[in-house]
């Protein structure tokens, strides 16, 4: 590999405060070497050819912390091929994989199944993470020490949230014993059992059964208040309310743990589900406008670190029914940062807030070196023109799954080339 | 919109999915349709050739024996060749979807289709992928849309006019059907609603709607001239919402001394099929000067009628 410089981009890499026009270079080993306004014409030996960017952006490559990935049992829904492509379109370098899969991840040889697997098909960094509990059962812990040692960054029952208290309270110890991070999605399933939307007009309207947002603030004050005792690290996977929030804002002044929130639930709305859209059919549900909103202000106060795309591939057999039957999820991984760029554009949110949210974050919560263009690191980035517009349609998308839920969506920004470790495996 | 010229007139949907799509002069055309069944259905010739060489299919997913052969005379009385299809113990057993049993009767060239399906929003999809017209036979909790017209039609055959009227819904709201698609059509018309309900089956933010709301029935029925009962519909009911039967008769049934606080020429009505005893008085259920319960069956048919003649069209 030769060393590669790209010069008058926009760069803006949140975990070293860069936030201007420069350039960065990349070593013969893809890592990188200098980032930042002075790598500029004037400090590059004049004999070197460099590649004008026209003040493109430059972002380091975006870790998402909540991918489905279809490998192992799904693969008919996605795999790692399908979905390294999707994400490397989305500028996405670095995944989070979730462990509800067929068998679960929830033993160390399967993790070596998957890390062998995801070297082999996968040009992105995949990182997986294991259930809390074996086989999603919620009743026995998986063994954390060792299946971290193979390689583990997080657990999490994926769709499902650990209900008993007493395990709940056994995990969180287990967790801060051997350092572990756990990930919950918060969502009493007994309160919210056979619920579809957001409780509330649309659900008395559309006759569907209402998921109260109460069945996520339960989980988030008992999580947060048993965090107390022994506070692991803990992070709260995607929260969908005001009142979560709340919540949030009063246990942040003793205990220590960081919290998601999916690109659906802060750009669409309750209202989005229309006349019975099943694309929209999603978990946590979309809930009100004032929710959304209050979302968003909550990752401009921080309350909010990380913004994940919650891909859920699902094949149109799962959707093509009537929406107590449908599936939930949906396809996001190709448009979360386009869509994560609205945010900007409607002037919700700063350009770097949003990249912060999107990189370095969840870098940090995960302890994995990506997320930024440290000196030194993997040259993991992608080239962005974030004024490109263009609609989005079902057809284009990348994955194998077609569920998007912002079908004929207009948006503006695209990723013009995502790299890994140096080398450029998507252009436009 | 709306014209005044009488010959103007058309239905502005191409389905009848809900009370909810339709305009104002939808429903008074429909209704109007109606009237004039009800003598026709009353004499001893009952047969029309309107619908002649016209074909009905009645798909029904869930058991139903009113609304069902309600829809099946109404296309006979029209001359409509009428086939009824029972789902429940047929093809979707053996795993197919709802959708390809849409495109397969749609191959058989049918004019109307008349669907009931447990899933709220069913006979939305439907309509997407078939030629014919759809109506809407009751779908899920979300909309039973011939069910309020007939209700319509019925205190209108009494009261004259639904303007101005308080008419109490008084039951299991949050798996109701009925209810909904009655505040829909009622509140359009002009009526004041109190909706009844213990609060665990009082949907959500239903209030919204412009109802009121009571958890206290006597409150609620006071100065009402409607009294409309809703069946209980345990079949919906997957964990504890009642503690018993006996705590919500006395608590939410239908008996003389709470209607005591309704108005003196009150009216009873009820979708049925009644729960005598749970939430209605089995007297008040049969009392000829104040239920209009078979009245409703009656006037279902000509109802049905209307609404097979105008979206066959």
């Amino acid at each position: 590999m030769k060393k590669k410089y790209y010069l008058n981009a926009n760069i803006v890499d949140p975990a070293n405060n860069i936030d201007q026009i420069g350039g960065i270079i990349t070593d013969e080993n893809g890592k990188i070497e200098a980032a930042g306004k002075k790598v500029n014409t004037n400090n590059i030996p004049s004999r070197e050819k460099f590649i004008d960017l026209k003040e493109k952006y430059i972002f380091p490559g975006l870790v998402d912390m909540r991918v489905f990935s279809g490998e192992p049992g799904y693969e008919y829904k996605e795999n790692f091929r399908t979905l390294s492509n999707a994400a490397l379109s989305g500028g996405v370098t670095s995944v989070v994989t979730l462990p509800n899969t067929n068998p679960v991840v929830d033993n160390v040889s399967i993790v070596d199944f998957l890390k062998r697997r995801g070297r082999d098909k996968s040009k992105i960094n995949i990182y997986p993470s294991a259930s809390l509990t074996k086989n999603i059962e919620g009743i026995n812990m998986t063994e954390f020490g060792l299946l971290q040692r193979k390689g583990i960054v997080g657990f999490t029952d994926g769709y499902k949230s650990i209900q008993n208290t007493r395990l709940m309270s056994r995990i969180i110890r287990s967790a801060f014993d051997l350092n572990c991070l756990v990930m919950q999605h918060a969502e009493d399933l007994e309160l919210s059992s056979g619920g579809m939307v957001n409780d509330g007009i649309i659900s008395t309207k559309l006759g569907l059964q209402g998921i109260s947002y109460l069945a996520e603030k339960v989980i988030v004050e008992r999580d947060l208040t048993l965090l107390e005792d022994f506070n692991c690290r803990y992070h709260l996977s995607q929260i969908s309310s005001a009142a979560s929030l709340e919540v949030i804002k009063n246990k942040k002044q003793n205990v220590n743990f960081t919290s998601g929130v999916s690109i659906n639930n802060l750009s669409l709305n309750e209202n989005d589900v229309g006349d019975f859209r099943t694309f929209l059919k999603l978990s946590p549900p979309l809930r009100s406008e004032d929710d959304r909103l209050s979302l968003v202000n909550g990752i401009k106060n921080d309350l909010i670190q990380v913004i994940v795309s919650d891909h859920k591939p699902e094949d149109e057999e799962s959707k093509r029914l009537t929406f107590a039957q449908a599936a939930s999820g949906a396809s996001g991984i190709e448009t979360l940062l386009p869509l994560a760029l609205e945010l900007f554009h409607n002037e919700s949110l700063k350009l770097s807030k949003i990249i912060e949210c999107l990189t370095t974050n969840p870098a940090k919560i995960l302890k994995i070196n990506k997320g930024s263009l440290s000196i030194g690191n993997d040259a993991d980035f992608c080239i962005v023109d974030i004024y490109k517009p263009w609609v989005v349609k079902k057809e284009n998308l990348v994955s194998k799954s077609k569920n998007t839920c912002i079908e004929g969506k207009k948006l503006q920004g695209k990723v013009l080339k995502t790299f890994v470790k140096g080398e450029e495996l998507f252009k436009l | 919109m709306a014209t005044n010229s009488k010959k103007a007139i058309k239905i502005s949907k191409k389905h009848l999915l809900g009370i909810q799509d339709l305009s104002i002069s939808d429903v008074n055309y429909i209704l109007s349709e109606a009237k004039q069944f009800i003598e026709l259905n009353r004499s001893k010739s009952k047969k029309l050739d309107l619908l002649k060489g016209k074909t009905q299919i009645n798909l029904f997913f869930e058991p139903s024996t009113r609304t069902q052969s309600s829809f099946e005379l109404a296309g006979k009385r029209l001359g409509a060749d009428v086939m009824s299809m029972n789902i429940i113990n047929s093809a979707i057993k053996k795993g197919e979807t709802l959708i390809d049993t849409a495109m397969t009767l749609n191959a058989m060239h049918p004019d109307i289709i008349v669907v009931r399906h447990q899933d709220s929003g069913a006979c939305n999809l439907l309509s997407q992928k078939v030629n014919c017209a759809v109506l809407n036979a009751g779908d899920g909790r979300r909309e039973h849309p011939t069910q309020a017209l007939l209700d319509a039609l019925t205190i209108i055959d009494r009261k004259k006019i639904i303007q101005g009227l308080k008419i109490a819904i008084c039951g299991d709201i949050l798996h109701s059907r009925v209810a909904r698609s009655n505040i829909y059509l009622l509140n359009m018309l002009g009526a004041e609603i109190n909706i009844i309900a213990p609060s665990n089956l009082m949907p959500k933010d239903i209030q919204k709607f412009g109802v009121n709301i009571f958890s206290d029935m006597k409150k609620g029925l006071k100065d009402c001239d409607i009294v409309m009962m809703l069946r209980l519909q345990s079949e919906r009911m997957t964990s504890s919402f009642l503690s018993s039967n006996r705590e919500y008769y006395e608590y939410y049934g239908l008996t003389p001394e709470k209607l005591e606080n309704a108005k003196q020429d009150v009216l009873i009505m009820h979708p049925g099929p009644m729960n005598r005893g749970i939430e209605i008085d089995t007297n008040l259920a049969d009392d000829i000067n104040k239920s209009v319960i078979k009245e409703q069956v009656e006037l279902g048919v000509a109802v049905r009628m209307a609404c097979l003649k105008i979206f066959c069209e």
